[in-house]
């Protein structure tokens, strides 16, 4: 198994001082190299679970297995390297840092890992169709260069899991398809497992197995 | 790629706020480094000019008016003491070099103080190690002069250049008796630059400069103790003759040499140099401390060590500018790390988002810190760097110009070691300055600055 969730459970509170639950999963799993689609309106938690499998928030309760670890039984700093290490993450809004070109961000997230490989960097970017831009900062690029760029930064640590949060919402419609499939097929090429949430049916038909996240998401109140 | 690069990156993406930052640190640290390269340099030139002789004896009244007038030729001599007492000290046996100088008189063009002296004066190692070096000659005749470097710069003069010179006091009488240049001095960074050397048998032979008989006789009775009489059994043979050239009708002709009588002479210091026993050099301090002290017991002089003199103006005085100075330029640099603060502090709510998206790619929240870290040192430390070099610019460039004005040289390439010491306390300001918002990074909340 790539992921497992059993009975997750998140709440935030509120200013007013109210508990607002998010997450309450009793259980979902994917197994390695499985590509997922999870579909949800806005608000509806996607983005919180995604956080949590990837250690960037932690749970209430429950347990978030990624590839045979609990991550709620690792601390902050052990989050942090698992991270790194095997999840790779793909943004709506791509989140490259401006400052950094192609290259140089695709290393960022290796150079946190602490296995910086210029050519393994460089050969990512080459598939993604950017090996003439690597010099070029994301200002430089399109949107759907950065979007690419974003990509093979996620792909540089050889995940064993991809997390994409609406890779495709930000982009026009004739880069989507192009994304979704690059990112699909990289997928496949290197064996992660792809779980990926948006709330368009477009993408989410172009998906085996399609979950809806609020079948198996049913937050409540919890102590 | 590392933190360094990262850290790097991230000052060139705001560049014009993190130059302007860097600029203002490198404007403290030039300061400081010009005040600390120029500090240094006229603390040298004060305890080297003088170091060469281990005593200087002048009239008794103000050791630092002594020095003052002696070395460094800023000051009206005290008094002066009687030839009869230079040539006592000369004779004895602890001393290498009694080298005896008149002062007072200026030349006619320029203004520059006339030192008249021996020969001997250009033997003496003017600093630790150095000796003068001349174009032309020395000292030889009657009334040959030797040039420092800046008067012949000022005033033109070269070797066979004749002038004149004003008489000290306050009539300003331009004596008729005409010197002729010899020799030009190399330049040496001591106030010997600014300084006519003429014979001390010319200096004497002018009109006025020697005492009148009379006056002569009775101010060496003060000087010793004793009775005019004594003092005229002491030159017995020298008063015959005098009085049958007097009886002859000789005619004072400045134009040509003339015996003065010793008894007329009168020098205004004597620049002493000891001898050193069993190749010892503390035999030297140690000789002229004991001269000193018996000066002190006895007649009318006093005995200086220059050195110490100029050490306890520059600790009383000059001292406390400068470390006025070094807290007005720290103040400068504290100033420029509280811009940096401000800077990194304010452009933490921009970066909020570029620290999530670290943190989100696996950045621990230990290497977000540093990365903070790193720029507030690279941005202080590269300021300071800059400054270092802006510093020594600004002091290569003032050299000349102080140079001209007050005649003290100024190496353009002078370092002074405690600059290194910069370069620490930079970094250490630099911690403090990164902390807080290295801290602010450590503590952004990674869900929050993504989703905003």
């Amino acid at each position: 198994m790539s992921l497992q969730l059993h009975n997750v459970k998140k709440s935030y509170r509120e200013p007013d001082g109210n508990i607002l639950p998010v997450l309450n999963v009793e259980s979902f799993a994917l197994d390695q190299g499985e590509q997922v689609v999870l579909v949800g309106e806005s608000g509806g938690g996607k983005t919180t679970l995604l956080n949590a499998i990837s250690g960037i928030t932690t749970v209430d309760s429950g347990e978030v297995i990624v590839d045979g670890v609990d991550l709620t039984r690792l601390p902050e700093a052990g989050r942090d390297r698992f991270r790194a290490e095997r999840i790779g993450i793909v943004f709506q809004t791509f989140n490259l840092l401006p400052a950094f070109s192609a290259l140089e961000n695709v290393l960022l997230g290796m150079t946190f890992a602490g296995r910086a490989d210029r050519d393994f960097a460089r050969t990512l970017l080459e598939r993604v169709g950017l090996g003439k831009r690597l010099s070029h900062r994301p200002p430089q690029l399109s949107v759907g260069e950065q979007q690419r760029v974003a990509v093979a930064r996620a792909l540089a640590n050889r995940p064993r899991l991809m997390l994409a949060d609406e890779p495709t919402a930000s982009v026009d419609l004739a880069n989507q398809n192009t994304i979704l499939s690059l990112i699909r097929e990289t997928c496949s090429e290197h064996g992660v497992s792809l779980l990926m949430v948006t709330h368009s049916h477009d993408v989410a038909d172009q998906f085996d197995r399609v979950e809806q996240l609020a079948n198996f998401n049913k937050p409540e109140v919890h102590a | 790629m590392n933190l360094l690069t990262i850290a790097i990156k991230s000052i060139r993406q705001r560049l014009l706020a993190s130059s302007l930052t860097g600029l203002s640190v490198a404007l403290g640290v030039a300061l400081m480094v010009a005040v600390l390269v120029i500090n240094g340099v006229i603390g040298r030139m004060f305890s080297q000019s003088g170091s060469g002789y281990d005593l200087i004896i002048g009239p008794k009244g103000s050791d630092l008016q002594l020095v003052l007038s002696s070395i460094y030729r800023v000051s009206p001599p005290i008094e002066n003491l009687p030839w009869r007492f230079y040539t006592q000290i000369r004779e004895r046996r602890d001393i290498e070099h009694a080298i005896p100088i008149a002062l007072g008189d200026t030349t006619e063009e320029g203004g520059f103080p006339i030192v008249g002296t021996i020969p001997q004066y250009f033997g003496v190692e003017y600093a630790h190690g150095r000796k003068f070096l001349v174009k032309g000659d020395f000292l030889q005749g009657t009334w040959d002069a030797v040039i420092g470097a800046e008067v012949a710069r000022k005033n033109g003069w070269d070797v066979g250049s004749k002038f004149r010179m004003i008489h000290g006091g306050q009539d300003d009488h331009v004596h008729d008796e005409q010197f002729t240049v010899r020799g030009i001095l190399k330049r040496t960074g001591t106030p010997n630059d600014r300084s006519v050397f003429v014979h001390l048998d010319g200096f004497f032979q002018i009109d006025g400069h020697g005492k009148p008989l009379e006056e002569a006789i009775n101010r060496e009775a003060d000087f010793f103790g004793v009775s005019p009489e004594t003092v005229r059994e002491w030159y017995g043979d020298d008063l015959a003759h005098a009085e049958e050239e007097e009886a002859d009708g000789h005619d004072h002709d400045h134009a040509h040499d003339h015996e003065v009588l010793d008894a007329q002479k009168e020098v205004t210091s004597i620049l002493v140099v000891m001898k050193t026993r069993n190749n010892n050099p503390l035999t030297r301090t140690t000789g002229s401390l004991m001269l000193k002290n018996e000066l002190k017991e006895g007649f009318q002089a006093q005995g200086v060590n220059p050195i110490e003199v100029m050490r306890r103006l520059m600790d009383n005085l000059v001292g406390n500018v400068r470390l006025a100075l070094l807290y007005l330029t720290g103040l400068i640099i504290a100033v420029s790390g509280i811009g940096i603060f401000v800077s990194i502090y304010n452009s933490m709510a921009d970066r909020k988002r570029e620290i999530a998206i670290m943190r989100a790619l696996g950045a621990r929240r230990q290497t977000v810190f540093s990365v903070i870290l790193a720029e507030s040192i690279l941005l202080c430390l590269g300021g300071g760097l800059f400054g270092l070099l802006l510093g020594h610019g600004l002091v290569f460039a003032a050299a000349p110009l102080v140079e001209a004005r007050s005649g003290l040289l100024i190496d353009p390439f002078a370092f002074e070691p405690i600059e290194l010491v910069l370069f620490p306390v930079l970094i250490v300001l630099a911690s403090l300055i990164g902390f807080l918002p290295g801290l602010t990074a450590y503590r952004t909340d990674v869900a929050d600055a993504l989703s905003n």
